[in-house]
């Protein structure tokens, strides 16, 4: 079953290579894949979902996918297949590139839900590299403003982090003797100490690249911005928790020690993420670049949650903590990214100083982006809120009063200030758009189409259904 | 049908060829071409069913003593078929560019030995899959060699093509100099010439000062060093590629690098089975493959001309199959061999590269130019092209779920498993400068302005190998397993 989820968006690719009709046939692809995803919510637990076919004998490699027990592949997947078919339904190929367009679109989707998927190291890094081919030349082909200076940077930024990461992965395969990341884990002990340390910061520096960490993030806003809008929602969406992912799924497992010798600086690097990028998020003039900003800025919350793991490997919220907010923020973040797409299209700009008062004339977009912005704050009653108030309490579980504050309890107040400053930026956008006399740009813009309403729609359906009753998600992460 | 028919075969083909060639009135010489790779398919299949010794069929003790017949000889008399083929081929579009460079400018009259020549550098390739004494691989060598002084001049009003012709000529002799000289030595403290199949003529040669045999083997290392583009013998390369036609570049970097990577690990089989050499042997190879790795892939960094940055990226792959040599490991239960690597990443060289040579061939015809920026726009213009092209480069920079990324992957488990730190240091540097610039050429064909720049249209032959060529690389880049099947 596993295999067909993978396999679908990949197959629709190549009709669409050979004549099919691109944007049907990815929604079609992406539809059957949401309904294929929802199913799996529910019986993951299944053995028919795990799949495994022998690729090499010598050294024994599987191609293989599953739901490891601790149910973090099915909420990415979840994930996956919700963006995708918003971001087929939402985007809007320029003439005579739908298969470009829609093509790349399934590709970066197979690709993550194969990553996702995998339960071989080897297929896991495959098929995260299969779905960055597509990122760039997306941004590099069809992308806005300066695609090829954002393309070139994108693509040595996370070429130059997946080969590090690589080392990182061949070095643990060497030394567990295997690429079934179960047995991997089985064998940690054969990961000497000393080892460990440096494994942990080839694959913190891997991983991180392709999250966005602070210092190695200054590819993302410019991708971002430029990027056509559904492999802005993939990418920001989905792919770049690939790293996240991966930490959580190998890093903490099998080096908890080399990682824990690593945890100051990694809280310093978040809280770059957080206070630093938060202010240049502040300083921004147009929407897209705000939200590329923003989009790395909220990798520092996921790495909070990280941090708490490392800190303390019996914290019992640190994972569902981590994995509920890379869920919510990917929805969110695609959301915004999607509606900011629809808002250049219908009033031709995006910088915050050439429009105002559009929520005269579009009504609806500005209650939906009202909406998701809520959501990027992390407003109660949204996904963004109960993975943010888990992570801080995971954060904080380990805290006695005795022993006093600890690094990552700091950390965490620090970095609470980080929703003050998304509250700073997401309302101060708003109200350039939406409010105030209206301008030339806005006085006669479109408002969202029935068509453009349905991508929204289920978005904010999941972003509501996981913020009011996070135990949906939290269920599954038992 | 015993094994060693098979090099009969194919000179009687070459033979054949070039008499029809001479004397049949033909005005398309492009059905040599034809034929030849016909023909060559043919003695593909003969081998594939062909046999060594057997107790049933005992073969002659005079060729016993210098021919052999393993899965690695099959393997690469395979492998120096498949090129053939492809090349002759290529050839075959290529005709084009070649009629305007011969004694006739504008007839195919001159052109005839262009597709008969390469079938004689094939039986070459083929014997020396099979040598076991370095006489005959000697002569084999030299078969390959001599065809390919001719094949590279083979544009004789080509400035480019004369000029490459020379160089190739002087270092070639340069080199088999050194090989001679260093087979003199051998021979001169081993009292054997069959130095290829078993390492007893080390035990038995009663060595107390190793110091003649080292000497004699670092020749023969220099020697096979030329062939396969190890640095420092790696000074040829970039130019004779750039100037050669470009079926011959083709044909140089694959069959040519393949035959002396068959040479130099039948050469050092018997010698890392001793412990006398098996030290400085290996010390040898990982100064020559660190060397080559930062070579070959920081100077293809500046490179603009897309046939240059071909040769510079053979000197690079050329460091990525010496790694694994000097990772010097035997076949266990769960790795391979460093032999079976090797093979098994030229294999997947094969394959990418072949099918890169003959987009460039068709650029080189219909755009008239050979740069990087002569891509421009390809992406526009031809996006099924580009799009096999992105793939092809993906792979030779080790993109994952393609061939060149397992060939890759096995050559770092090797030199991890040997604690080669140098060499996996120097090679992770060296795969990061590959996807430079690899991609800046996939940058160029989908991101470059294409501006005049005509549509490329595919000649039926063309067109079919890439697709071929294409779909085999991403084939094998999830099922590598048949390639290794033949590799038992």
């Amino acid at each position: 079953m596993l295999a067909l989820l993978v396999f679908l968006p990949i197959l629709a690719f190549i009709a669409i290579l050979l004549g099919a009709p691109a944007r049907l046939t990815a929604i079609g692809a992406s539809a059957a894949n949401l309904s294929i995803g929802l199913y799996a919510a529910f019986s993951w637990k299944y053995s028919c979902w795990s799949f495994s076919v022998p690729v090499l004998e010598k050294p024994a490699l599987n191609l293989a996918f599953g739901f490891p027990p601790d149910g973090m592949s099915v909420v990415m997947v979840l994930l996956t297949v919700i963006v995708t078919l918003a971001a087929v339904l939402s985007g809007k190929a320029p003439e005579g590139k739908e298969k470009l367009y829609f093509g790349s679109s399934l590709l970066i989707s197979g690709g993550a839900l194969g990553a996702f998927a995998a339960t071989d190291l080897f297929f896991f890094y495959a098929f995260h590299e299969l779905a960055l081919i597509p990122t760039f030349l997306m941004i590099g082909m069809l992308g806005r403003g300066d695609r090829k200076e954002a393309a070139w940077k994108i693509t040595i930024y996370l070429g130059l982090g997946s080969i590090i990461l690589l080392a990182g992965l061949v070095w643990l395969t060497n030394l567990t003797g295997t690429y079934d990341i179960a047995k991997m884990i089985a064998a940690k002990d054969s990961v000497d100490p000393h080892s460990q340390k440096s494994i942990a910061a080839l694959l913190l520096v891997g991983f991180g690249t392709l999250v966005s960490l602070f210092p190695f993030h200054s590819w993302a806003a410019p991708a971002y911005a430029s990027a056509p809008a559904p492999t802005a929602m993939l990418h920001a969406g989905v792919l770049k928790k690939f790293g996240l992912y991966g930490l959580l799924r190998i890093a903490i497992p099998l080096i908890p020690e080399g990682l824990n010798a690593w945890l100051i600086p990694l809280l310093v690097l978040l809280l770059g993420n957080i206070l630093w990028v938060g202010l240049v998020t502040i300083s921004q003039k147009r929407l897209d670049l705000m939200l590329g900003n923003s989009s790395v800025m909220h990798m520092g919350y996921i790495f909070l949650a990280i941090a708490a793991l490392v800190a303390f490997p019996e914290n019992p919220l640190a994972q569902p903590a981590a994995v509920l907010l890379m869920f919510a923020h990917g929805v969110s973040i695609a959301l915004l990214f999607g509606l900011a797409d629809r808002l250049e299209r219908n009033t031709g700009s995006l910088d915050l100083s050439d429009l105002g008062g559009l929520a005269k004339s579009a009504p609806k977009l500005a209650f939906v982006f009202g909406i998701a912005a809520m959501a990027s704050i992390g407003l109660p009653g949204l996904a963004n809120f109960s993975g943010e108030v888990l992570v801080f309490l995971a954060a904080f579980k380990t805290y006695n009063g005795t022993a006093g504050l600890g690094p990552v309890q700091i950390a965490c107040i620090l970095s609470i200030w980080g929703v003050v400053i998304s509250a700073v930026y997401m309302l101060r956008a708003y109200r350039n758009i939406f409010q105030g006399p209206s301008v030339k740009a806005t006085e006669s813009a479109a408002d969202l189409t029935l068509l453009d309403r349905i991508p929204t729609v289920l978005l904010i359906l999941a972003l509501f259904a996981v913020g009011l009753y996070p135990n949906l998600l939290l269920n599954l992460l038992k | 049908m015993p094994a060693y028919y098979l090099e009969v075969l194919t000179v009687t083909l070459g033979l054949v060829l070039l008499m029809a060639e001479a004397f049949l009135p033909t005005k398309s010489k492009a059905r040599v071409g034809i034929a030849a790779a016909l023909f060559l398919g043919v003695i593909l299949c003969v081998t594939c069913t062909a046999t060594g010794p057997t107790p049933g069929n005992v073969w002659p003790t005079w060729i016993g003593r210098f021919y052999q017949f393993d899965s690695l000889a099959r393997f690469y008399k395979l492998f120096a078929l498949v090129t053939t083929i492809f090349v002759v081929l290529l050839s075959v579009d290529y005709r084009k560019i070649l009629v305007r460079f011969t004694d006739h400018p504008g007839s195919e009259n001159g052109t005839g030995e262009y597709y008969a020549l390469p079938v004689f550098a094939c039986a070459g390739m083929m014997w020396l899959a099979s040598a076991r004494d370095l006489a005959g691989a000697f002569v084999a060598l030299e078969l390959i060699t001599i065809t390919f002084y001719i094949l590279v001049a083979y544009m004789r009003r080509n400035v480019g093509s004369l000029e490459a012709g020379v160089k190739y000529l002087i270092l070639g002799a340069l080199s088999t100099g050194f090989l001679v000289y260093g087979i003199a030595w051998m021979y001169g403290t081993t009292h054997t010439m069959v130095c290829l199949a078993s390492h007893s003529f080390i035990m038995s040669g009663e060595i107390t000062n190793p110091s003649g045999l080292l000497f004699g083997i670092a020749l023969i290392m220099v020697g096979i060093g030329f062939k396969i583009g190890a640095v420092p013998m790696q000074l040829w390369i970039p130019d004779v590629y750039q100037g050669a036609p470009t079926p011959t570049t083709a044909f140089l970097s694959v069959g040519s690098k393949a035959a002396g990577f068959i040479l130099l690990i039948r050469f050092i089989e018997p010698l890392l089975a001793t412990e006398i050499t098996r030290g400085p042997v290996l010390n040898l190879l990982i100064i020559l493959a660190v060397a080559t790795l930062l070579f070959g892939n920081l100077a293809a960094i500046p490179q603009t001309n897309f046939k240059r940055l071909l040769a510079y990226s053979s000197i690079a792959h050329a460091g990525f199959l010496l790694l694994a040599l000097a990772a010097g490991a035997a076949e266990t239960a769960n790795s391979l061999s460093s032999a079976q690597v090797v093979s098994f990443y030229l294999a997947t060289y094969l394959i990418m590269t072949l099918g890169v040579f003959f987009v460039l061939a068709q650029v080189r015809i219909q755009r008239d130019g050979e740069n990087i920026s002569d891509f421009n726009g390809l992406g526009k213009t031809n996006p099924l092209l580009a799009l096999s092209l992105t793939v092809l480069l993906a792979a030779l920079a080790g993109v994952p779920l393609t061939a060149g990324f397992i060939g890759k992957f096995f050559v770092f488990s090797l030199a991890v498993e040997a604690k080669l730190w140098a060499g996996v240091g120097v090679a992770f540097i060296a795969a990061a400068a590959g996807f430079y610039y690899y991609l800046n050429v996939v940058r160029a064909m989908w991101w470059g302005n294409a501006g005049q720049m005509a549509k490329v249209n595919l000649p039926v032959i063309s067109k079919l190998c890439i697709t071929l060529l294409t779909i085999s690389t991403l084939v094998f880049g999830i099922w590598p397993q048949p390639i290794l099947a033949l590799l038992k």
